[in-house]
């Protein structure tokens, strides 16, 4: 019971103190679940970072989950995952409630345009740090050029894109490396 | 029962948004087109403050997403559906997390997907876009923005701050 309060408690912690989660979530977490609590070693923080990269899923919900399992089974992978995710619930449902009753007030407005804006500048540049990463080789542009065009063209669902792109990857990455 | 359509749509977003973060974004975009839980420009400002509250971002928009869609419940019952993968997965591969590598065809797979995920990002941002970019002021403003983001680097707050002081100086709409 110990074990799981103090699960909860770190994941808790981390979710409170950490803007944006994945990456921006390692340096805290080695400190704390590394260092302080002794839950994991470097080496397998990293690991988890790397699987964390080809299974589905928020990456920090499944290093909580990963890391909470291994101390104290099933029950120890929810209760970290629920401090990691409560944070996040408690805050967010706070400025939800409290946007919807100013979301008519002059400023306000004028504020969440300026913000939208600015919303759109930050993708744009998360897009060009992607680009660097994401598309290195001739296969990589196609299926970038042709998702887009699917989009596009048809406004096609996010899961079909997903799923094409995947079938994509496995059958033509295959086929021209032989 | 919009409780059960809201966990069905978040278990599959936690599913298929490999990447999480900003991956999210595309597929809460095919919700505001479905249903009429929030609008394309209500998900810009969910953005904003998921970006700038703490929390992983993918649970913070999910919890957002959910509460404007059906209040607190809406929020928590899309935020576990979100979550819901991740644990499922995680506990079945933690036991042979030892001998688990990411194969061969995991790989390829990927490889594929990387690609795509960046033109559904690009394609949420130019819808997000249209809805902010209305007038040549406004293209003005979002040049300097990428701009000062591109090269100074400094964090998303500080920016969306500054963003939310020329939006009240400028009076835009």
């Amino acid at each position: 019971m110990q074990i799981l309060w103090r699960l909860f408690k770190v994941f808790f912690k981390l979710g409170l103190f950490t803007f944006g989660g994945g990456y921006a979530m390692l340096p805290l977490l080695q400190a704390e679940v590394v260092k302080k609590r002794g839950w994991t070693d470097d080496k397998e923080l990293l690991d988890l970072y790397s699987i964390g990269q080809c299974t589905p899923g928020i990456i920090s919900i499944n290093v909580a989950t990963f890391i909470g399992y291994r101390q104290a089974g099933v029950k120890g992978a929810v209760a970290a995952t629920l401090g990691m995710v409560l944070p996040s619930l408690i805050i967010i449902t706070l400025i939800a409630a409290v946007l919807n009753r100013f979301m008519y007030n002059r400023y306000v407005v004028y504020a969440f345009s300026g913000i939208r804006i600015c919303v759109v500048a930050l993708i744009l540049d998360v897009i060009y740090g992607l680009w660097k990463k994401g598309i290195n080789d001739y296969l990589g542009a196609v299926i970038f050029a042709g998702a887009l065009g699917l989009l596009l063209a048809f406004n096609l669902s996010a899961v079909w894109v997903v799923v094409l792109a995947g079938v994509a990857g496995l059958g033509l990455k295959g086929r021209l490396k032989a | 029962m919009i409780y059960l359509t809201l966990f069905f749509e978040f278990f599959k977003i936690g599913l298929f948004a490999i990447g999480g973060g900003l991956v999210t974004v595309p597929f809460l975009f095919d919700l505001a087109e479905s249903y009429n839980w929030f609008t394309a420009k209500e998900l810009a400002d969910m953005i904003a403050v998921s970006e700038s509250t703490p929390g992983p971002l993918g649970v913070n928009m999910a919890t957002f997403a959910g509460f404007h869609a059906a209040g607190v419940f809406g929020g928590v019952v899309a935020t576990l559906g979100l979550v819901m993968p991740s644990v499922i997965i995680i506990i079945m591969v933690a036991k042979l997390l030892a001998q688990y590598q990411c194969n061969v065809r995991v790989q390829r797979i990927l490889d594929g997907i990387r690609p795509a995920v960046i033109a559904l990002i690009l394609f949420a941002g130019l819808q997000i876009g249209k809805l902010a970019l209305i007038d040549v002021l406004h293209v003005i403003v979002f040049v300097a923005f990428f701009a000062a983001i591109h090269f100074w680097k400094k964090s998303p707050i500080l920016y969306l701050c500054l963003a939310a002081v020329v939006g009240i100086v400028l009076q835009l709409e």
